[in-house]
This record gives C-alpha cells, sequence and structure tokens, in this order.
C-alpha cells in the first residue's frame, strides 16, 4: 500500500502571541515544529506499512525550512519527502494550499492519503478534506481508530463495495457519535490523537538518513501551472482581523464548613444543570 | 523524660487560639484525619489539636509553650512524605506551616528566592520559572512544600546535574523548641564561618527545629531541553550504558532508569500509551542547555555512547508533546503502583555502578519471600526505589512477607554501600534500619545533637532518632 501523509510545520506549542494592532501572529523567535497532529497521522502511516507494506511518501508545504518537518519524518521511518515550496505559494489560504497539494498529489500513485485533522495554528481542519475533493476521492475526518484494510471480507461491510474493492474500515469521531464506516480506497484520512501514541524519531535512523535527498517541487513542476490558482492569488479568503480569544475562565475558592461547601456546592451544580 | 509528654487540655487549645486565632486552630471534626497520617498508610497518630501559625513568632509562642508543657509537636507541610514523619505519632500538636505560604523576595541580583515553609514547590518553580530563573530540584511530588523538601532533603530527578536540596539552599529562619528565631545562611554563596548550623536542619525531619523560611540559590533557567528515550536488551546493560554517557562529557540533567512492568501499569493508569513498548528496559536521559546548537550536540555525545554501549536505539522527544509522553509516565510510575493497592517502600541509595546488582536481588527477594517487587529510579545518581506489593495478600501474610523482604532488601544496600534513605527520610518507618545502617557512635551523636537542640523533647519524638533514655 502506498500511503502519503501531509504534514506541515507549525510554530512550537501556545508560545504564539497575536499582534493585536497588525492583525498578526507573532511567529518571531518561536521555534517551529512539526504539527502535533501530523504525527499521528505518519504513526498510523508507518503502522499501516508495517502491517501491509508499501512505502510511506511525505509531502509539505511551507518555506525552504519546512524541510525539517520531513527530516523529522525520515526519522521517524518515512521513505521518500516531498516539499512543495516556491514564492508563488506564499500567502495560500485553506482553497489554494488544499489545491496546490491536491496538484501535487497528481503526481504521485497512491492509495491512501492521511492527514492530521487539524494544524495547531490555523485549527480551520479544512485542508486535508480539500485534498481530496481536488482529487475527488472519498474521504473520512476525525478518524480515531483504524479497524481493518484489505478486501471485502474484512471490516464491518454493512455497505456495499465495488467487488474486489481495497478498502479500510475506521471509526470517525464525530463529538457526541462514533461512525463506523467502510471508505474504497484511494481515500483521504484525517486523525484525532485518541488513533495512536507516535512513535519517537530514532537517533540510529537520524544518522542513516542524514545524506537522503528531500525532494522539491515547485509551481513550475505541478500539473496546473497557472499562477492565479496558488497562493495568495489564489486564495478565496482575506484574514480581516486576526486577535486571542478573551479567556472566559472565573475561578473562585470558597473558604468555610464542608457541609455548608457542599451546599452551596450543590446549588451552584444545580444551577449549571438546569440550564 | 519519655512517656511524659502530657496530652494538651483545653487550656492548652485556648492558647493556640490566641496566639494563631481561632479560625487556625482545629481540634475536632473531620478534617482531623487529614492530618493523621501522610502518604504511607500504616503510619497513623492522632492530633490533640491541629495549628496553622502564621509567622517565625506565632511558631515560637507555640514551641515555648509546648516546651513548657511538654507537649509534642509535628511539623508537616503538605503530608506528602512517605515515612510517617509528619505523623502525629506521640499525639500532641501538628504544627501546620501551610500558612506561611508567601513568596517574599526573588533577588535578581543575588540570585536567590526567599519563601515561606509553606510555599508548595510547583509554586516556587512557576514564580521563579516567569522570572527566568530555575530552582534546580524536582522531587516527583511537586504539592509538597518546601518546608518538607528541606525537612527530608529531598533529591529528585535534576540531582545528577545539580545537587539535591542542601545543595540548593542558602539560608534558613529557624525556631528552636526554646523559642529563639535564628536566622542561619544568607544570601551569600560561600560560607567558612564557624560549624554550619544551617546544614544540621537539613535533612533533620523536624526534630532539632521548625524551619519557617528558606533562602534558596536560583540559577539562570535552561532555554532548551531535549529528552532521549533509550531501550536495551536488560536492565544491567542499561545500568552499564551510565557511566558510558558520563564519559561522553556530557553531564544530564536526570537519568531514570525503568523496567516494562512499571511502565506499562503507567500506561494503563494514565491512559495513555509509551511511545515505545518492547524493550525490557529504558534508560531516560533529559540535556539541559542554552542554545539548539548545545543541546543537539550534547544528544550526539550522549547518542553515540549510548549505541557504543549497546543500545538498541536511542529515540528522541523533542517538542513538548514528545518530552511529556516520555515524563509523564516517569511521573506516575508510583501512583501508578499504589493505584489500588498497598505498597511499601524502600529508598536506598548505592553507588550507581551496583544499582544493577540490587535491582538483580530484588528478582532473587520476590521469588524467595513469594512478593511481587517492583523497581525503578534514580539511574544516575544510584538511589532506587524498590516497591514490594501487597496485591492479593491477606493482612497476616503480608505482615509477614513484607518485613522479611525489606530486611534483605536493606541488607543487600548495605553490602553494596549504600544507605537506607536516598531521599525521602527515616521518619518513623526506616528507623530500624538506619540503626543497623549507622554506626553506633553516630547515632548516639545525633541523639545528643537531637537533645542539645531540642532539650525537652518536644519536636516529632520517636522520629529519626529513638526517643532518649528509650
Amino acid at each position: 500500500m502506498n500511503i502519503v501523509v501531509l504534514m506541515k510545520q507549525v510554530p512550537g506549542t501556545s508560545s504564539v502571541g497575536v499582534d493585536p494592532t497588525r492583525g498578526t501572529l507573532r511567529r518571531e523567535g518561536v521555534p517551529a515544529q512539526t504539527n502535533p497532529y501530523d504525527l499521528h497521522a505518519l504513526e498510523a502511516a508507518l503502522a499501516l506499512k508495517e502491517q501491509v507494506g508499501g512505502t510511506v511518501t511525505v509531502v509539505s508545504m511551507g518555506p525552504p525550512q519546512a524541510e525539517a518537518v520531513i527530516r523529522e519524518a525520515y526519522w521517524m521511518g518515512a521513505d521518500h519527502g516531498i516539499l512543495l515550496t516556491d514564492r508563488v505559494f506564499a500567502g495560500a489560504d485553506t482553497l489554494a494550499t488544499a489545491f496546490t497539494l491536491s496538484q501535487a498529489l497528481k503526481t504521485l500513485e497512491f492509495d491512501l492519503i492521511i492527514a492530521g485533522m487539524q494544524s495547531t495554528d490555523g485549527d480551520t481542519a479544512q485542508v486535508g478534506p480539500g485534498v481530496a475533493e481536488f482529487l475527488d476521492i472519498p474521504h473520512v475526518s476525525y478518524v480515531r481508530e483504524i479497524k481493518g484494510v484489505a478486501g471485502p471480507e474484512v471490516g464491518a461491510g454493512t455497505y456495499p463495495l465495488p467487488e474486489g474493492a481495497a478498502r479500510l474500515t475506521v471509526t470517525a469521531d464525530l463529538g457526541d457519535t462514533l461512525l463506523i464506516q467502510d471508505v474504497c480506497l484511494p481515500a483521504l484520512i484525517t486523525v484525532t490523537k485518541d488513533l495512536n501514541q507516535p512513535r519517537l524519531p530514532s537517533f540510529k535512523l537520524r544518522k542513516a538518513v542524514a545524506d537522503k535527498p528531500v525532494s522539491v517541487m515547485r509551481a513550475e513542476d505541478l500539473p496546473a501551472s497557472p499562477k492565479p490558482y496558488y497562493g495568495l492569488a489564489g486564495s478565496a479568503t482575506r484574514v480581516e482581523k486576526i486577535f486571542p480569544p478573551e479567556r472566559t475562565v472565573v475561578r473562585e475558592i470558597w473558604e468555610g464548613e464542608p457541609d455548608e461547601l457542599a451546599s452551596r456546592l450543590a446549588v451552584l451544580l444545580r444551577e449549571v444543570v438546569g440550564k | 523524660m519519655p512517656g511524659k509528654f502530657d496530652r494538651p487540655n483545653e487550656n492548652d487549645i485556648r492558647f493556640l487560639q490566641e496566639i494563631c486565632g481561632e479560625k487556625d486552630v482545629i481540634s475536632s471534626g473531620p478534617l482531623m484525619d487529614d492530618y493523621a497520617r501522610d502518604e504511607m498508610p500504616w503510619v497513623k497518630g492522632y492530633p490533640a489539636a491541629v495549628v496553622f501559625p502564621e509567622s517565625a513568632q506565632e511558631v515560637s509562642e507555640i514551641l515555648k509553650h509546648a516546651s513548657a508543657r511538654r507537649i509534642p509537636v509535628t511539623t508537616r507541610g503538605s503530608g506528602t512524605g512517605l515515612c510517617g514523619g509528619a505523623v502525629p505519632t506521640l499525639g500532641g500538636i501538628v504544627l501546620c506551616t501551610t500558612k506561611m505560604n508567601r513568596i517574599l523576595e526573588i533577588d535578581s541580583s543575588n540570585f536567590t528566592a526567599t519563601v515561606e515553609a509553606g510555599v508548595l514547590l510547583t509554586t516556587i518553580h512557576q514564580a521563579v520559572e516567569a522570572r527566568g530563573f530555575f530552582y534546580a530540584p524536582d522531587p516527583g511530588e511537586k504539592t509538597a512544600t518546601i518546608g518538607g523538601n528541606i525537612a527530608t532533603n529531598a533529591g529528585g530527578m535534576r540531582a545528577i546535574k545539580y545537587g539535591v536540596t542542601r545543595d540548593n539552599i542558602r539560608g534558613l529562619q529557624v525556631v528552636l523548641s526554646t523559642g529563639e528565631i535564628l536566622n542561619l545562611g544568607g544570601k551569600h554563596a560561600k560560607n567558612s564561618t564557624g560549624y554550619s548550623l544551617m546544614n544540621a536542619f537539613i535533612g533533620s525531619e523536624g526534630t532539632l527545629g521548625v524551619v519557617t523560611q528558606a533562602t534558596l540559590r536560583l540559577l539562570p533557567l535552561p532555554k532548551q531541553t531535549l529528552s532521549l528515550l533509550v531501550p536495551f536488551a536488560s536492565l544491567r546493560d542499561a545500568i552499564r550504558a551510565v557511566p558510558k554517557v558520563m564519559e561522553s562529557g556530557i553531564l544530564p540533567q536526570s537519568i531514570e532508569f525503568a523496567e516494562k512492568g512499571v511502565i506499562f501499569a503507567a500506561e494503563s493508569y494514565l491512559g495513555k500509551r509509551f511511545p515505545h513498548r518492547t524493550a525490557p528496559a529504558y534508560l531516560l536521559i533529559r540535556l539541559d542547555g542554552n542554545s539548539r546548537e548545545e543541546v543537539t550536540s550534547a544528544m550526539d555525545l550522549v547518542g553515540n555512547a549510548c549505541l557504543a554501549a549497546g543500545a538498541d536505539d536511542v529515540l528522541i522527544a523533542d517538542t513538548p508533546e514528545q518530552q511529556s509522553a516520555v515524563w509523564d509516565a516517569r511521573g506516575a510510575f508510583l501512583a501508578a503502583l499504589k493505584s489500588g493497592n498497598e505498597v511499601d517502600e524502600c529508598d536506598v541509595v548505592v553507588p550507581r555502578d551496583r544499582i544493577a546488582d540490587l535491582v538483580e536481588y530484588t528478582k532473587e527477594v520476590a521469588e524467595e519471600v513469594g512478593v511481587r517487587i517492583e523497581s525503578f529510579g534514580h539511574a544516575g545518581d544510584g538511589n532506587l526505589h524498590i516497591y514490594v506489593m501487597r496485591d492479593t495478600m491477606a493482612q497476616e501474610e503480608w505482615e509477614e512477607k513484607l518485613p522479611r523482604a525489606m530486611d534483605l532488601l536493606y541488607e543487600r544496600g548495605r553490602e553494596l554501600g549504600g544507605m537506607v534513605s536516598g531521599e525521602h527520610g527515616i521518619g518513623v518507618a526506616k528507623r530500624p534500619y538506619m540503626e543497623k545502617s549507622l554506626s553506633e557512635d553516630e547515632i548516639a551523636l545525633m541523639a545528643r545533637m537531637k537533645s542539645l537542640f531540642d532539650p525537652a523533647g518536644i519536636l516529632n519524638p520517636g522520629k529519626v532518632v529513638p526517643l532518649s533514655g528509650s
């Protein structure tokens, strides 16, 4: 099975501030890291490869320093890495990003695409499904369990699939519902953190792959060459304003006799539940 | 003197109320249970009163009164001790420091923090780190008070690089049982001025005086950390790699060891998978430094040293998520073993090249006595935490097997050149083992120190040293 994992570089968790006047993220001096959800996506791919064989290719879009994401993926066991980097791609929103990634994927052979459910910087959860739509393949978001992969004899089998089709059986976490689905391959899934515990990068692999190349793709290497589809020009959204959410957590400390505190708490809980 | 202690009466309780206010004295009700124990399950003792003084002056008044009336006073912080040290086994007064909980000063010129004894360790870490400083000791239990850390000379995971509590205390304010308030040490970094009285109080478990304030040594906060999870084919291989790591020229912040069983216990306790599950034994190494380059080149040296010493691989935990996947498990080992079980612990410290001998011996003891024994600990400094597990044993069987297992473990610890307690203290639970482990002359000198510092013998009587005259 040939698996592609979509990964991106994000600012180190919880350390990014917002510049309220300019409406931009303060990224200066903030260390970059791989989007934590994407490591779960890569782990899922590596585990599937261990189970059924095949290759794992990582695709990332970003500035040249985003190569670090692919290097780290190599240290975890990825076979190939492609970095989409071009000034033309700069300023892309989720639509233009999904389009760009889908163009690169059209040059690859794959059975399954796995992405993290969202990134920790933008939090939109749109790019994965967007890629699948551009590729016109089925997709399942928020996968928290991969139950099986194989032919029609595996999986829940509640829905008739084309004869002999390879399929994946997954459990998607829809918040208040768990949905078990069979999905025909090729397909795209996005995964939650509940899916697995990502393996750690290996020092041994790091030494072994020190000279392993990362393929670079630029706009001219992609099937659709018109620039207006990429980057800021290809983006359907404009950010008007960006601001940190107001913190609404209020803490109270109560002191008193246990009985009195217990009844006070009961009153409060009744109020909250009553709502 | 022993046996002549008095029980606090109504007048004594009224006196405490006058000194500290009625609200700050408890003498009945459900909360008393909390002050009758620490985290060691079988040592219990109810105080007649719990008092929460807010200043050294109030402590002084209480101690003078208690000395005159011969009422035992047991000082206590959060009660997270593991040896019954803060349990009022002879009743009397529990003097709880938790209302002396102010951070008085963070001095950025002298790199010191002056805090009251009841400040929680986690509060200190947060406060100094927000200012770019670092208070190095990191015992697993972060809800302990600094006073309790000083009383037991707590160690923890960073001891290999930064030392234990004693190495990070610059000054103490101590109240003697006779009421004098002493200010020992200070903000200076060096001191050759007479006997170090300050050091006598560190690790004295509340038997010599009551610590009310401490001046802590701060360091610049290391800007970067990086952790390595190193799988080995056996614990012996893992322990043998430690000197090789040290010879690489890098002094890690922590080097911990764990075997598979404890890691699996932590997994099910946390409901969270550990990032690697197939090796019988692991070293957990944390490196710190001021730049990416520094920790990365340290990683290269340590990683190569581990591979040369026979490690299966060296796994890199760099991001906060990766590091917490490793260290959250380490932090949960004790809770995981205690969860739904009764355990007793042997906190021995041996020369670090003898750790594997002792851990292997625990397996012989387990077989011989017929108990389950788990262990983990600080590979970098030779301090082990060995747990004898009760599991489904009946009380009678447990009472018979536990001391047999403990006797054997402590005896072997002694033979290997070790000490009874590496970082938890003696309290009441480990006293018999300390008495077997130290010379008569040492014990006698300790007893004389005790009566010199605390002539009425009221401070935490029966802990560390035997009751005088008994």
